[in-house]
């Protein structure tokens, strides 16, 4: 009996692993061959990406800078306003405050992204628009800020756990020495946390770069090189916005699996580090 | 000998709980006052109160008061980080930060604005000469500080608080955590700190009482029964409880 529900356990936990492989290696077989056929260089660094053309070019390139633009510009929006919300919510924050900001963190966190999209559509992209006087608001400057916004709860739920998981002797002996409050906060306890602080960040490097729904929804899914007032396509959009209407066996269409092989890569990177911040954070 | 730390009619409440009960002391400076007791009797209470860390504890409320020097520590004038400059403090888990040796030292005076490197580098020396504990360090200054064994942690804990050049060093129960050679070498740490520190020691342990303090406070149910020389008190007890706790009958 024993040895049976150990071999069910085991199958389930097997399904998971199943499907990661599964996955892996059919994104590898479907994205290879159009690298092959255009080429590594023409495909990574190529600046022009026009499948549908007379003579198609499939150069990713600006895709694969909006993407890291992208991102990078939310995290640079959402770390410190991530951080410094939860260092409030860990450590200085009244009872009652915490448990409202908290609150609404989690619903940030579980709002779908197309809501996340729409609103963007609706009031950010005018916004930028008029801010800004251009003639179309749907930019990388507006995704830039949807992403931020959406990677916020995981920068802020993982920042808490770390900053909550310092020891209070830490904070004691700091205070012990006539350090303020807030000294000691910044000083002791964010030092303290900062594997669990650089993880949170990669998770949020992770969420951004994997996001499809709202970035298409506010950033154009023009296929230009990126710049903070013009449309863009990320990698994600690119897949996505192409795959309905490629022809399949077509260059077009194996030329979105080594997209998405790409996009994957990517995660594979950020996972990697995801790992060793946790476990550096596991081993003080 | 004039008295560094006054306290009159202290009485603190946890919420609705009385921990201390109208304590009146004075503490001589430059010696070593011993506060022993069962658990719960409110040393730890009283020591913590000294240097305004149970600050910190939610619905902790004060009457009475304590002077440091000629300041009274509750006045809202008062400057707590100022305050727990003068009076250091050595808690009972050996906790250094989970830094450096050198940054665990300087850590203090950075904080009070000291920046210049050589000046660190001097008081970083000092401190750790002070402690007894820099023949054992000098050499791995930038290692980490946990990586030391739990007597070494806690003779760098108060090299630290040395650091800041405070005039009180409050210990809470510093060696309870300590083998018996590391306890002894911090004991022969305060003998030799007495000389240019006040330090007031809470203890489970009354041979340890003995051994290093001038003066013992014996505390039970959150009052003060006897303060004296800690070699008459320990030989001819005025009170009876006294008595009864030395000899071993509660406890």
């Amino acid at each position: 009996m024993e040895t049976a529900v150990q071999g069910v356990f085991l199958i389930l936990g097997l399904i998971t692993v199943g499907c990661v492989l599964l996955i892996t290696v059919y994104l590898i077989l479907s994205g290879v061959p159009a690298i092959w056929q255009i080429g590594l260089f023409d495909f990574l660094l190529g600046s022009t990406w026009a499948s549908t053309a007379a003579e198609p070019s499939y150069g990713i390139l600006p895709f694969i800078l909006t993407s890291v633009y992208g991102t990078a510009g939310a995290i640079l929006f959402g770390v410190p306003v991530g951080f410094l919300t939860a260092v409030y919510l860990a450590k200085l924050a009244p009872p009652k405050i915490k448990v409202v900001v908290e609150a609404a963190v989690s619903l940030l966190a579980g709002i779908p992204s197309v809501v996340y999209g729409l609103v963007g559509m609706l009031v950010l992209v005018p916004g930028i628009r008029r801010l800004f006087r251009i003639p179309d608001g749907a930019s990388l400057l507006a995704a830039i800020i949807v992403l931020a916004i959406m990677i916020l709860p995981s920068i802020v739920k993982v920042s808490v756990t770390a900053l909550e998981a310092v020891p209070k002797e830490y904070e004691d002996a700091s205070l012990a020495l006539g350090a303020t409050p807030v000294e000691t906060y910044f000083r002791v306890s964010v030092p303290a946390a900062k594997s669990g602080i650089a993880a949170a960040a990669v998770l949020g490097v992770g969420r951004a770069i994997g996001e499809a729904m709202a970035v298409m929804m506010v950033s154009g899914n023009v296929a230009n090189m990126p710049s903070l007032f013009q449309s863009v396509r990320f990698l994600t959009t690119a897949v996505a916005s192409e795959m309905s209407y490629s022809s399949p066996g077509s260059l077009q269409r194996q030329a979105l699996f080594s997209i998405a092989l790409v996009l994957y890569l990517f995660i594979l990177l950020i996972n990697a580090a995801l790992n060793f911040f946790l476990k550096r954070n596991k081993e003080g | 000998m004039s008295n560094i730390i006054t306290a009159e009619d202290l009485c603190l409440w946890y919420g609705r709980t009385q921990a201390l009960r109208q304590i009146s002391i004075a503490i001589p400076e430059n010696s070593i006052t011993a506060l022993i007791g069962p658990s719960g009797c409110g040393k730890s209470t009283f020591l913590k109160t000294l240097n305004r860390m149970n600050d910190l504890v939610p619905g902790v409320k004060i009457s009475g008061s304590v002077r440091y020097e000629d300041t009274d520590i509750f006045a809202p004038s008062m400057d707590v980080n100022l305050l727990r400059r003068e009076i250091g403090m050595v808690f009972q888990k050996p906790n250094p930060f989970p830094m450096s040796i050198y940054d665990n030292i300087a850590y203090g005076p950075r904080t009070h604005g000291i920046k210049n490197k050589a000046k660190l580098d001097d008081i970083v020396e000092r401190s750790l000469r002070g402690a007894a504990i820099w023949d054992e360090v000098k050499d791995r200054l930038r290692k980490n500080a946990l990586g030391l064994s739990g007597g070494q942690q806690q003779r760098l804990c108060i090299a630290r608080a040395l650091a800041v050049e405070p005039k009180v060093l409050l210990m809470d129960e510093p060696t309870s955590a300590l083998d018996p050679i590391s306890t002894s070498k911090i004991e022969e740490l305060a003998a030799q700190l007495k000389e240019s520190y006040t330090i007031v020691i809470v203890t489970h342990n009354m041979q340890q009482a003995v051994r290093i303090s001038d003066y013992t406070a014996f505390f039970l149910l959150g009052e003060l029964v006897e303060f004296g020389e800690t070699e008459k008190l320990f030989s001819q007890p005025e009170c009876q409880k006294t008595e009864d706790y030395i000899t071993g009958r509660f406890g």
